[in-house]
């Protein structure tokens, strides 16, 4: 099977301007994905996950800056296109979905309406057919009663509801790549599963490429075709999810396993990574932001990264791997 | 939706009882003898008695308070001692007068403070931003009286563009047929250009006056308002779902933003009821301002009272339509009812 590549993200390099300095929050970062497949991008707080989907959908804050890089999808590259041209991509042909539903609808627009906005800005339905069509997407995204529901505002609805109606938004044009950022965070456990179960089905339904950004390794294993692992903006590790569980090559990876709670470890044997991320303003960063934190630091270390290629699609920077 | 009016309704009841007691109270304990005043300085003090005892003023404060409440609930506010004329009427031909001037400046604020606060939350730190913070900082520091007087000085004695500050319309025009009391108003739809011209020309200085001050909290708070919501999640989901800039700052932020402007919009209106009375001494407006300053000089209760009862009652009433407005834009107030 030949994979196309929905996505590809080459070397994608980007700084936020704060009063206190230029913080470098993504650098050289680089990864794909195919029509059809999840990929997770997991990592810490601050490992630069969401800044990466920001910066691939256009909308960085006002001090983000893309200072180099591509990301090619369908062809063109998103991050060359003007905000008009993007803005028209946006939600057609790439959607996004957040953490936190509640706050990330409109408080104050009856959740119908806010998913008829998106059908009638993209074309995907009049403004007289947009009602109807809204209602079909809550039935798509399984929620009871969808004729009623289509009036309720958000606060009406529960936490893993108004997930569902921003499925429903992201979904609404049949986009070819869904970015989901911690689309579960907040939500209780037996809803995580529903949600996750929920994308992954409509997006198998579409044959949609799926970035799954989460720090919940288990889930990426359960839901992701390959895990793509991030520290401190930089990739340090790709791989199949099979093959990064049995093998982690990172050291950083290793130590984000041996952290993870799961079937075969006990909770008493999870074991913290030591140090924190550094501090991403310096100007004197380490070539691997990860060094000052590693076990088996070398003095070559201070060089640049290599990118090795160390099984089937898997792919790791480090200078000595596991 | 009705029951959330009519229980803010019935909440309202209590305060006005008690600007009746209040008001009431205050116009007895204040210095001055009205029966004196109006006997004049040669009377005898036989004549002050007879005049004190004419208007009722030698019986008990309770006795007093009573005869007041049963006329209240007639409809009688008493009669004017200076002018004999009933308050109420008088106050019925002057409270458009300050209506249209109150409503005509709130309606120039908002016209510049809404859009200039958008404006500079949506284009942060460009000249608009730093044009709305000069302009709310100079309304904030200047007072209406001041501005006012200012205005009366520059452009009627020195540049002469204004008519003189003498009243709602030139003395050689008649005022329009009355079918409102507002006199734009009422001149529209007669269609008498003259009269709608000649009332604008003097309603232009106060009013501007007016709404110098007002406009600085409306703008402050809608900018601020307009960058909080501007920053929130659902922003950042209306940006990544495509939606045009339009929609985006219109029809999702900017109808979120607008609650606490609708706030600070009642917070103004009042304000602009009190600066009413400074601004229509400035300007010889025939408003009930005016009318309660000239009472109050001369110790005369009825008028003063019912500016009071009246302003009470205006009070509770925007109250009212702010809520009802609030419940309009948001859904989860009409929840609470």
């Amino acid at each position: 099977m030949t994979a196309v590549p929905a996505l590809q993200v080459e070397d994608l390099s980007v700084e936020f301007r704060t009063r206190s300095g230029v913080v470098k929050v993504l650098e050289h970062v680089g990864f794909s994905v195919d029509k059809g497949e999840t990929v997770a991008l997991v990592g810490e707080s601050g490992s630069g996950k969401s800044v990466t989907a920001f910066a691939v959908m256009g909308i960085l804050d006002a001090a983000g800056k893309v200072t180099s890089g591509r990301a090619l999808f369908g062809g063109t590259d998103l991050l060359a296109l003007g905000e008009r041209d993007l803005a028209e991509q946006r939600g057609r042909e790439l959607s996004m979905i957040f953490q936190n539903p509640r706050t990330a609808l409109n408080p104050i627009r009856r959740v119908g309406r806010q998913i008829a906005d998106v059908l009638v800005r993209h074309g995907g339905a009049t403004r007289n057919d947009a009602p109807q069509a809204a209602i079909e997407m809550l039935k798509r995204v399984r929620i009871p009663d969808p004729e009623r529901r289509a009036e309720a505002y958000p606060f009406e609805l529960s936490g893993g509801m108004c997930q569902r109606i921003m499925i429903a938004i992201a979904l609404a044009c049949r986009p070819a790549l869904l970015i989901a950022d911690e689309p579960t965070t907040g939500l209780d456990v037996t809803t995580q599963a529903v949600i996750m179960d929920l994308i992954g089905e409509l997006a198998g339904d579409s044959g949609m490429a799926t970035i799954f950004i989460t720090h919940d390794l288990a889930l990426a294993a359960e839901y992701c075709d390959r895990i793509v692992v991030m520290h401190a903006g930089h990739i340090v590790e790709a791989a199949p999810g099979r093959a990064l569980f049995a093998h982690p090559r990172h050291p950083y990876s290793a130590k984000l396993l041996a952290a993870t709670p799961g079937e075969t470890v006990a909770l008493e044997d999870l074991v913290s990574i030591p140090g924190g991320l550094p501090d991403l303003r310096r100007s004197d960063l380490p070539a691997c932001r990860y060094s000052d934190r590693c076990e088996r630091r070398l003095d070559q270390c201070v060089q640049p990264l290599p990118q090795r290629t160390v099984g089937e699609r898997h792919v790791v920077a480090c200078w000595n791997p596991l | 939706m009705l029951n959330l009016l009519l229980s803010r309704l019935a909440t309202a009841i209590p305060s006005i009882v008690g600007v009746v007691v209040v008001t009431f109270m205050l116009t007895r304990l204040l210095p001055g003898d009205p029966a004196a005043y109006f006997a004049g300085l040669a009377a005898s003090p036989q004549a002050i008695a007879e005049i004190r005892h004419n208007l009722g003023l030698d019986k008990s404060l309770p006795e007093q308070f009573v005869a007041y409440v049963g006329d209240l609930l007639h409809g009688n506010l008493g009669n004017s001692l200076s002018t004999g004329q009933p308050v109420v009427a008088e106050i019925a031909t002057r409270l458009p007068a300050s209506a249209e001037l109150t409503l005509f400046a709130l309606i120039v604020a908002v016209a510049i403070a809404i859009p200039l606060g958008v404006l500079a939350a949506v284009k942060q730190g460009t000249w608009i931003d730093h044009l709305c913070r000069v302009v709310t900082t100079a309304g904030v520091s200047l007072p209406v009286f001041f501005t006012g007087l200012l205005f009366a000085y520059v452009f009627y004695y020195l540049l002469q563009w204004a008519p003189a500050p003498t009243g709602r319309i030139d003395v050689f025009l008649s005022p329009p047929t009355h079918i409102t009391g507002f006199y734009l108003i009422d001149s529209a739809l007669t269609g008498n250009l003259e009269a709608f011209w000649g009332a604008l020309r003097q309603l232009a200085l106060p009013a501007i006056s007016m709404a110098i001050f007002s406009l600085a909290p409306l703008a402050r708070m809608t900018r601020g308002s307009m960058l909080a919501v501007l920053g929130s999640d659902f922003i950042r989901t209306a940006r990544a779902s495509g939606l045009s800039p339009r929609t985006v700052i219109f029809t999702y932020a900017f109808r979120n933003a607008v609650l606490p402007v609708i706030t600070t919009l009642g917070m103004v209106f009042s304000f602009l009821l009190g600066a009413n009375v400074l601004v229509e001494t400035v300007f010889a407006w025939p408003g009930i301002g005016l009318y309660a300053v000239n009472a109050l000089i001369t110790s005369d209760y009825a008028p003063v009272q019912g500016f009071v009862l009246t302003m009470a009652i205006l009070y509770v009433a925007l109250n009212l339509t702010i809520d009802f407005v609030y419940g309009l834009v948001d859904p989860r107030v009409r929840l609470d009812s």
